[in-house]
């Protein structure tokens, strides 16, 4: 005799022996393994793919709050949901042209501002009318603000800002629409029967909120806005860092509740927003996706981990013999066990695996579908793993009853079993 | 001495029924023995046979194993007996179905303490040598004779040289041929040293036995050595 074999070694080994075990038994019962493991496939392909989903939203959103800069900041006039300003009519809590005026003296946070309109109406140009064209009132700082250039002509100079010129700023879609010449700088269009001259051309920005469509946006001073049309403004903001982006808006609160002349414990008239907070909003909306879709995957995890049982107490009761006689030769509760179990688990992991590639078909599936910014879906590794372990433990709990079942049987009593 | 049974009982209850399969049996095996249980058909052997191999615990009494108190153990230390220290034969063989006789035989020692499984393939084949097997080694049971089937089960009963071979009636489920052979092949072994206990309801079969117990309701009657022994 060899002596006996260290017990980790032995401990080792015997798992080895069991997974052995458990694939010869898988293997010979095929069909019946597959068909078991159909539960398990389906609730982790389906988390995989909805993982993947979301991974990819958040990537294709994140770029894109990430070029527009998460130090942009809008505010707006909004009525409180309950309260005596419930019913205010909108002439009262909309922002005056002069409250913008001493903005940036009273939020030293701020680094540019643009008081802002938009609006749609119809644009012609020589026989070509489009209606619903949106027209949108700003100053040259929006720029800034959103990052986008004059990619041709000029922005609007002090001059047109201050004396409110009717002049427009386009992008290449307007050209598009209004079938205007490739070099239209200097042509003039029609907003709402009056004359504009357009002096230059905005680079475009593809918005993951615009279905993947450039957008056929006209751009006027906001001082013309107010002079023509008497539209009052919302304000897009840029504070200085990121780091002080939440000071802005509280100093912006604070500004705009002084001009509204806002008493101590009044509600505020208008809603102020961050970059930042929508990202929040975002991550709580995917939050609560991710726990409604492993909330599914747990029922069919459940229901997926209740056939395993079923088909172990099958396997148990065919093989009984064989367990007696396994015992009878020396094979301990604790071997037997271990090996029930393994076999639990492996058939559940084998469920997990074919799961993920089902999850990884779905997702490429996904990630074809155009406009719908999924071309970013992948798997991540942590919810591989977390497949793989969810798998793993179904297999350990739902495997555990049979594997006792089988522990426990009297060798004698088994060997008699038919 | 190798075994001692001290006033073992055995009790079995089904329902309110107290079936007393064993009633106070004591018995000495030294090393080396050849022994055959006679009875008719529910004097208890298989009782007494399933408690000398530790696969069964008994009511009251005491069993001694090599000297060592067995009554007291659990289920793991007393598997671990069954693995080092006994071979089993039964009369229906055992074997796993869709198995190699090799892998049959190799089973025990998949769960032996002391043998890793770069032994196994080796101590297995030299087994199946012993019982004249050696080119059946890649059979599986439904292609073996009912003699091979059950020289499996001796090899595997065997293959972890164990101090005991305990044998349930083994040539229960074999014609008259292949049970001399059977009983050839235990002579054979008992000559190589191996303590064998073995139980029969056939005289002739005894007669290979160098010691004859014969028990009537769970109870030893009788316990005589015999002589003229039937030569091999
Ligand atoms: N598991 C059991 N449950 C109840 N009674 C049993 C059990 N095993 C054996 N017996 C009873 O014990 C007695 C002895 O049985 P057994 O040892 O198998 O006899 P033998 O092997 O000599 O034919 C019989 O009366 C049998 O019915
Ligand atoms: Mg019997």
């Amino acid at each position: 005799m060899s002596g006996t074999i260290w017990l980790p070694i032995r401990i080792l080994l015997l798992i080895l022996q069991s997974v052995w075990l458990a694939l010869g038994q898988i293997w010979s019962n095929k069909i019946r393994s597959a068909l078991t493991t159909i539960g398990i496939i389906i609730g982790v392909a389906s988390v995989t793919a909805v993982i993947a989903a979301l991974s990819g939203l958040k990537a294709s959103v994140l770029t894109e709050f990430e070029s527009i800069g998460t130090t942009t900041i809008f505010a707006g006039p909004d009525l409180p949901r309950e309260g005596k300003f419930r019913n205010l009519p909108w002439h009262k809590i909309q922002f005056e042209k002069k409250d913008l005026e001493n903005l940036l003296e009273n939020c030293p946070s701020l680094e540019v501002y643009t008081p802002a309109t938009w609006r749609s109406t119809s644009v012609r140009y020589g026989e070509q009318t489009v209606e619903n064209m949106l027209i949108r009132g700003i100053n040259n700082s929006w720029h800034k603000i959103e990052n986008r250039s004059v990619i041709d002509g000029r922005p609007f100079s002090i001059i047109d800002e201050e004396q409110g010129w009717q002049v427009c700023l386009i992008t290449e879609e307007v050209k598009k629409e209004l079938k205007l010449d490739k070099d239209c700088v200097g042509q003039e269009i029609q907003i709402d029967g009056r004359s504009f001259r357009i002096v230059g051309v905005v680079e475009e920005r593809i918005s993951a909120f615009d279905m993947g469509r450039s957008k056929a946006e006209v751009y006027i001073p906001y001082e013309t806005e107010w002079k023509l049309w008497r539209n009052h403004p919302v304000i897009l903001a840029k504070a200085k860092k990121p780091e002080v982006a939440e000071e802005a808006r509280e100093e912006l609160r604070f500004y705009l509740r002084k001009c509204k002349g806002l008493k101590p414990g009044d509600p505020d008239l208008f809603r102020i927003e961050t970059v930042e907070q929508v990202l929040r909003q975002f991550e709580k909306v995917s939050i609560i996706i991710t726990t409604i879709a492993t909330g599914v995957v747990g029922i069919s995890l459940l229901v997926g981990g209740v056939g395993i049982m079923n088909i172990m107490l099958v396997s148990v009761s065919e093989r009984t013999r064989e367990i007696g006689l396994r015992k009878a030769v020396g094979a301990k509760p604790s071997a037997i066990l271990l090996q029930f179990l393994v076999e639990a688990v492996i058939l559940c992991f084998f469920g997990g695996l074919l799961g993920v590639l089902g999850g990884q078909g779905m997702t490429s599936a996904l990630a074809r579908i155009p406009n719908a910014h999924l071309d970013k879906a992948y798997i991540p590794m942590w919810a591989i793993g977390l497949a793989f372990g969810f798998s793993a433990l179904v297999g350990i709990i739902f495997g555990m009853f049979p594997a006792a079942k089988a522990a426990s049987l009297d060798p004698i009593e088994a060997l008699r079993h038919e | 001495m190798l075994i001692e049974l001290k006033d073992v009982r055995k009790i079995y209850k089904v329902g309110v029924e107290r079936i007393q399969a064993l009633d106070g049996v004591s018995l000495e095996v030294r090393e080396n023995e050849y022994l055959a249980v006679m009875g008719s058909s529910g004097s208890g052997k298989s009782t007494l046979m399933n408690i000398l191999g530790c696969l069964d615990r008994c009511t009251s009494g005491q069993y001694l194993l090599g000297g060592h108190d067995t009554t007291r153990l659990g289920s793991s230390r007393l598997a671990q007996i069954r693995n080092e220290q006994i071979g089993f034969v039964f009369q229906s063989f055992e074997l796993l179905p869709r198995t190699s006789a090799l892998k049959n035989v190799e089973l025990p020692l998949l769960y032996s303490r002391k043998q890793g499984w770069w032994n196994r393939r080796k101590l297995a084949n030299a087994s199946l040598e012993r019982v004249g097997l050696a080119g059946r080694i890649r059979h599986r049971p439904n292609q073996l004779s009912g003699g091979e089937k059950q020289r499996v089960a001796i090899a595997r009963a065997l293959v972890g040289g164990p101090s005991l071979l305990l044998a349930d009636e083994p040539t229960g489920n074999l014609d008259t041929k292949t049970s001399e052979d059977i009983l050839a092949l235990f002579d054979r072994l008992h000559e190589e040293g191996q303590t064998i206990i073995m139980v029969t309801h056939e005289e002739d079969i005894a007669r290979h036995a160098h010691r004859v117990i014969r028990m009537r309701d769970g109870k030893i009657i009788s316990d005589e050595k015999q002589t003229g022994r039937k030569p091999a």
